[in-house]
């Protein structure tokens, strides 16, 4: 490991399955004790980006280091953490006998495998179900499981994919204080997420995907600034459905159209809106509720890749 | 009604999606049926099997060579003189010793001794006390051929020693009815000398009719079982041990299935386990509990069933390692090639129950014919259990089960490189 090395850096990355390129010259970096977040709609490459640094898909070309180290070095190994989406636990062991499991199958042994068993099991607040089947558990202990499993060697780099999905908001608060905790310890960490607030809340950083290219990446601010700038988003939900004409007419605005729905971002809301308002009165379509809101991460994503985060 | 007909119709459905199920309820059941049919009917026709038999001709009298070749005429049999090759004219003849050793090695059910003096007087319609008897040495593993060959010996001794029965017969008049005259005695020389040279005979045609069993003297000697406590038990530790080694062996092979379904398998890969340290890992385990499933039922069968385990100790030992090592490696096999539970169920149960048919798990393979025998050699049944009874049937030395050791352990590494060549799937896409 060389001391100057940074935590995860990527080039170039390609990958296709078939004809599908699920992946198209993806370049990304990753500081020390950072939070990347990485956002993009399902399809996006997110997925495989993510597999990549775990070394779970080759990639065609480009370069994918851990602290310097190629993916497939045993080095690197031995310093990337991965949580997959999926809860991947045996169901019928124990917390303990699957900490147990994934610690040794990291190389911990002997007292290390032991005190990386306690601090784990502590850490998740599971001391007391320790000895418990893991099937009984609840959503949100066995969600907190599969993060101390793939932490519990003590990784530098770690990848969490989409570690709150189905957990409700009490878990979900316990672990965005262990995702605090683990930066706190220095932690470097790739996160996937679909929800914005999570991304807005944890996230230093935000990459977003779509296509198998990073299209954007920054801080929260600097993605809003460059994207949707000092505009502001519109919300508008039509009583009737929406004529084709008037949606066509809408595209041209940049709008999008979905249903009854519509969204827009603008730069002058009174005068934009008074145009966007005129065009259903022309078309005859009564309009049931309007909203205007500051840009979010949210309207950045929609800005960017034209569709909503979880289509 | 309609219900009914809709559950009905929505189970079909399901049923031809799912081709490994229709498999099973369709192609499974006559498989089986063909397969069950070759080994019992000899593929659809009603042939039995030949039996084979060393022959030690230690009279060489005319009688004896006559007797002999009766017998080799014989369809039901396939009669061996030489331990080597029978067509080679130089070849040396089965001693009595070599006879039994082939019996003890398994290479014939059944050897029989035709002891010095048989000529004289090969057959007697008296007491056996003072004539000299066949000494027919058998392996009762097989329990029908030397029952078979006591028969054919009385037949062959009225279709080919004619002239032998009716000289006995005469000796026997002659003994009761105080002697004959000597003109009576002319005529009945005549006629035997008649019966010798193949002339049609009212007095063998007589001695025909008689017929009877134990015209021949014969002494039959279990030379394998006579020490055994219970010898069929073996045969069923080792067939049923190693058909329900490979269930098991599949159904845990199953484990890396469920593992790659939930999503472990990947999170395993991408620690510092590779594919080829996961796939040891298994084997390692399998073959444990094979092994530890193995040895209970050997123990069971020496506690309650008279199974002579405790003097065969490295036989078994070697034996088990082997055979939970090969069916172990088989399993893993079946897992890495299947894509669901559902085929790995089929897959297994086709395979497993099809070598155990064939290579003699539910039916002893020294039954079948001696195509089916040698068909059998290709499942790994066949081999394991051939090692089990060396060991414990025969009594022949550890050493002389390498063919079946070497055999094992090549199938096991085979396997297992099978096994990790399909595991590629589930590495780096």
């Amino acid at each position: 490991m060389t001391a100057s090395a940074p935590p995860l850096e990527i080039r170039n990355l390609s990958k296709s399955f078939g004809e599908r390129r699920a992946l198209d010259g993806v370049s990304l970096d990753l500081a020390p004790g950072e939070i990347l977040g990485l956002l993009g709609p399902n399809g996006a490459g997110k997925t495989t980006l993510v597999r990549s640094v775990a070394g779970r898909v080759e990639p065609e070309s480009g370069t994918l280091r851990i602290l310097g180290f190629d993916v497939g070095d045993d080095r690197a190994r031995a310093v990337r953490g991965w949580v997959p989406q999926e809860i991947a636990l045996y169901p019928l062991l124990s917390p303990k006998e699957n900490l147990w499991t994934f610690g040794r199958y990291q190389g911990l042994d002997g007292a290390a495998l032991e005190a990386g068993i306690r601090s784990s099991l502590d850490w998740i607040d599971l001391a007391d179900r320790a000895d418990d089947k893991t099937d009984k558990l609840s959503g949100g202990m066995k969600r907190r499981l599969n993060i101390a499993a793939g932490t519990i060697h003590g990784p530098r780099v770690l990848l969490l994919d989409e570690p709150t999905v189905g957990v409700d908001p009490q878990s979900r608060e316990r672990i965005y204080a262990m995702i605090g905790e683990l930066k706190a310890r220095g932690v470097s960490l790739v996160y996937t997420t679909h929800y914005m607030e999570e991304a807005e809340r944890l996230c230093d950083r935000i990459a977003i995907i779509d296509h198998g290219r990073i299209i954007a990446s920054g801080t929260k601010d600097e993605l809003v600034k460059k994207t949707v700038g000092t505009r502001q988003a519109v919300a508008l939900d039509a009583a009737a459905p929406i004529p084709a004409t008037l949606a066509e007419k809408l595209g041209r605005l940049g709008a999008v159209v979905e249903g009854t729905q519509v969204r827009i971002s603008v730069e002058d809301p009174a005068g934009e809106i008074r145009r966007l308002l005129d065009l259903f009165h022309a078309e005859n379509v009564p309009v049931r509720d309007l909203t205007l809101k500051t840009a979010t991460l949210e309207q950045v994503f929609l800005q960017l890749t034209g569709r909503e985060l979880r289509e | 009604m309609s219900m009914v007909l809709a559950v009905a119709k929505n189970r079909l459905m399901n049923l031809k999606r799912d081709r490994a199920a229709f498999v099973l309820a369709f192609v499974l059941p006559v498989a089986f049926f063909t397969i069950f049919a070759s080994i019992f009917a000899g593929g659809g026709r009603a042939t039995t099997r030949k039996i084979s038999v060393a022959i030690v001709d230690e009279d060489g009298s005319d009688a004896s060579r006559r007797f002999v070749a009766g017998l080799k005429a014989e369809a039901g049999l396939s009669v061996g003189l030489k331990p080597g090759r029978e067509d080679d004219p130089s070849g040396p003849l089965y001693t009595a010793a070599q006879a039994e050793r082939a019996v003890r090695k398994g290479e014939v059910p059944v050897a029989l001794v035709i002891p010095k003096g048989f000529g004289e007087h090969p057959l007697s319609f008296g007491p056996a006390a003072d004539r000299p008897k066949l000494a027919l040495l058998a392996d009762t593993a097989d329990p029908i051929a030397p029952q078979v060959l006591n028969g054919l010996i009385q037949k062959v001794a009225m279709t080919s020693m004619p002239a032998a029965m009716a000289r006995s017969g005469a000796a026997e008049v002659e003994k009761w009815s105080g002697g004959l005259t000597p003109e009576q005695k002319e005529r009945l020389d005549a006629s035997i000398a008649a019966i010798d040279k193949g002339e049609p005979s009212g007095a063998a045609a007589a001695a025909s009719a008689g017929g009877g069993a134990g015209l021949i003297a014969v002494q039959t000697r279990d030379v394998l079982g006579e020490t055994k406590k219970n010898p069929t038990v073996t045969f069923y530790a080792a067939g049923l041990g190693v058909m329900f080694l490979l269930f098991s062996a599949a159904g845990a092979g199953g484990a890396l299935i469920e593992e790659a379904e939930s999503g472990t398998l990947d999170r395993i890969l991408a620690t510092r386990v590779s594919m080829t340290k996961l796939l040891l890992g298994k084997l390692v385990y399998l073959a444990c509990v094979g092994i530890a499933q193995l040895t209970l039922m050997f123990v069971w069968g020496a506690v309650f069933f008279g199974l002579e385990l405790w003097s065969h100790i490295p036989g078994f030992v070697i034996m088990t390692v082997a055979t939970a090592l090969v069916s172990s490696a088989f399993g893993l096999m079946l897992a890495s090639v299947c894509h669901s539970r559902m085929q790995l169920v089929a897959l297994s149960n086709l395979s497993i129950l099809l070598m155990s048919a064939l290579g003699g798990s539910l039916f002893p393979r020294f039954l079948m014919s001696e195509k089916m025998q040698k068909v059998g050699l290709v499942t790994l049944n066949a081999w394991a259990l051939d090692g089990f009874q060396k060991i414990f049937w025969r009594d022949e030395p550890v050493w002389s089960i390498w063919p079946q050791v070497t055999v094992l352990t090549a199938l096991a590494l085979a396997f297992f490189l099978i096994a990790r060549r399909f595991a590629r799937r589930w590495e780096a896409a």
